[in-house]
């Protein structure tokens, strides 16, 4: 599909502290520790973890220009048997209602579906964040079905109901094999009123501005996907994009960075601070390295040093309502900026009306 | 004529000689943006397209970006200016009926 990841054409900001440098070094208003104090959340503490994140590798089948992840067919990162069993322990022994696997093609690890085999058996709620364009590949045509057997709630990616706008972000050909994705699924019940089988979409936009608001946009989305393609959804998610990684080359490279940044600081939103999702997040990493989001692992942010630093610390990690996780300090930088700008940005869209 | 794109940010500084039209220039301003009988993406591409029919530089940066952020599609913000143009490009033509007139009162 033609785009390179920031590893395969050698960029320096395929390094994380490169990343973290480029970011420290621009000029802004204020920092992020400063806003969210101001907004009551002086340090801004985790509330309890809800959500077990874990980033199953960085492999897969395509290449996005905005991804944080820099995730594409040449990353070899896939997380280890033993980072899967910690996991999998964590969740059987644990009270964290909610598995979330991204990758990455999450559905590219050799043991996804035992994963989610497990999870579900261990009675929580599974979120597969799927590219869509994955169940098109011969040897995942059986992907649908396997997730509506096991009522895997997915949450997949579609910038644009334009197939110009979602090609440009995601690679030629992406909107065509998205949208016979997306039939697929509606024909098994997903997105299907009354299935019980989540749908959500998500758009980032296509370039250096902020998402439309949700609710409006959401209208919109359903009327045209039905409209132009049959198609159905359950909701959909508005996600603004983060200045990491292919993104943030994209920002430099266009001369976008510094005007983007300032753009996200003029409007933090202080209502969104509390529902920010590292609050109620703990990320694993695909080597078992903790981080507060998805995001911070990217750019090897760690979580705080009182805090388990990674899934094998088993102990730790069940003991329930220990406040070195659950009430630990998360660690912020520029990149947080992006989440609390406008109605705020989450794994699961906006935070605030 | 010359603009410079960052000189937006000064606009404000029209409030410096004359706060008072300023302050009720901004509320008017603010008001009339707001979601109402049309909606605020409604607005947004109206005032885009109005930027080109009046030529402003820096209408057209901010209402393209406040288009992207309202929702609105390069193909629905390209119509909203053909719009414009068209009626720009029609409001030339439709003077030709004044021409027309005074060509037909000077000849024979």
């Amino acid at each position: 599909m033609g785009l390179r990841t920031l590893l395969n054409a050698r960029s320096p900001l395929a390094a994380p502290a490169r990343q973290r440098e480029v970011l420290a070094a621009l000029p802004l208003a204020r920092t992020f520790g400063q806003a969210a104090a101001a907004a009551g959340h002086g340090p801004l503490r985790a509330a309890g973890v809800h959500v077990l994140q874990i980033n199953v590798g960085r492999r897969c089948n395509q290449a996005c220009r905005h991804c944080h992840v820099d995730a594409g067919p040449d990353r070899t990162e896939v997380m280890t048997d033993a980072v899967v069993e910690a996991c999998l322990h964590l969740l059987e022994t644990s009270e964290i209602p909610t598995l979330d696997v991204t990758g990455g093609a999450p559905e590219l690890h050799p043991r996804f579906r035992e994963i989610v085999r497990r999870a579900r058996a261990a009675g929580r709620h599974v979120i597969d964040r799927c590219n869509l364009t994955i169940t098109q590949l011969p040897n995942y045509a059986d992907l649908p079905a396997f997730l509506a057997e096991h009522q895997v709630e997915i949450v997949a990616s579609l910038p644009s109901f334009a197939a110009r706008l979602t090609d440009t972000q995601r690679g030629d050909g992406v909107f065509e094999a998205s949208i016979a994705a997306l039939c697929r699924l509606n024909a098994l019940g997903y997105g299907v009123e009354g299935s019980g089988l989540l749908l959500n979409l998500v758009t980032n936009p296509v370039g250096a501005f902020l998402p439309a608001p949700q609710a409006s946009l959401e209208a919109d989305w359903r009327r045209e996907l039905k409209r132009r393609f049959g198609v159905s959804f359950t909701r959909l998610f508005t996600i603004t994009n983060m200045p990491i990684s292919r993104y943030l080359e994209f920002l430099e490279a266009s001369g976008n960075l510094q005007g983007y940044m300032e753009k996200l600081v003029a409007a933090f939103n202080p209502a969104a601070v509390s529902g920010l999702m590292c609050r109620t997040t703990l990320s694993v990493g695909w080597d078992g390295r903790l981080y507060d989001c998805d995001f911070n692992q990217m750019i090897d942010l760690a979580v705080d040093g009182a805090a388990p630093q990674t899934v094998f610390d088993a102990e730790r990690l069940a003991a329930p309502g220990d406040p070195a996780l659950t009430a630990r300090r998360i660690a912020v930088g520029p990149h947080c900026f992006g989440c609390t700008a406008g109605a705020g940005s989450s794994c699961g869209g906006a935070i605030a009306s | 004529m010359y603009y410079h794109a960052k000189d937006l940010a000064h606009f404000p500084d029209m409030g410096k000689e004359a706060p008072e039209l300023w302050q009720k220039f901004s509320e008017w301003y603010a008001a009339v943006f707001k979601e109402g009988a049309l909606t605020e993406r409604e607005k947004a591409l109206i005032a885009l397209a109005v930027a080109h029919a009046v030529q402003c530089p820096y209408c057209i940066d901010a209402y393209t970006t406040a288009s992207l952020e309202k929702g609105s599609t390069p193909e629905q913000m390209t119509e909203a200016v053909h719009v414009a143009a068209a009626i720009r490009g029609g409001s030339s033509l439709v003077h030709g009926v004044q021409m027309r007139n005074h060509i037909d009162k000077l000849s024979m």
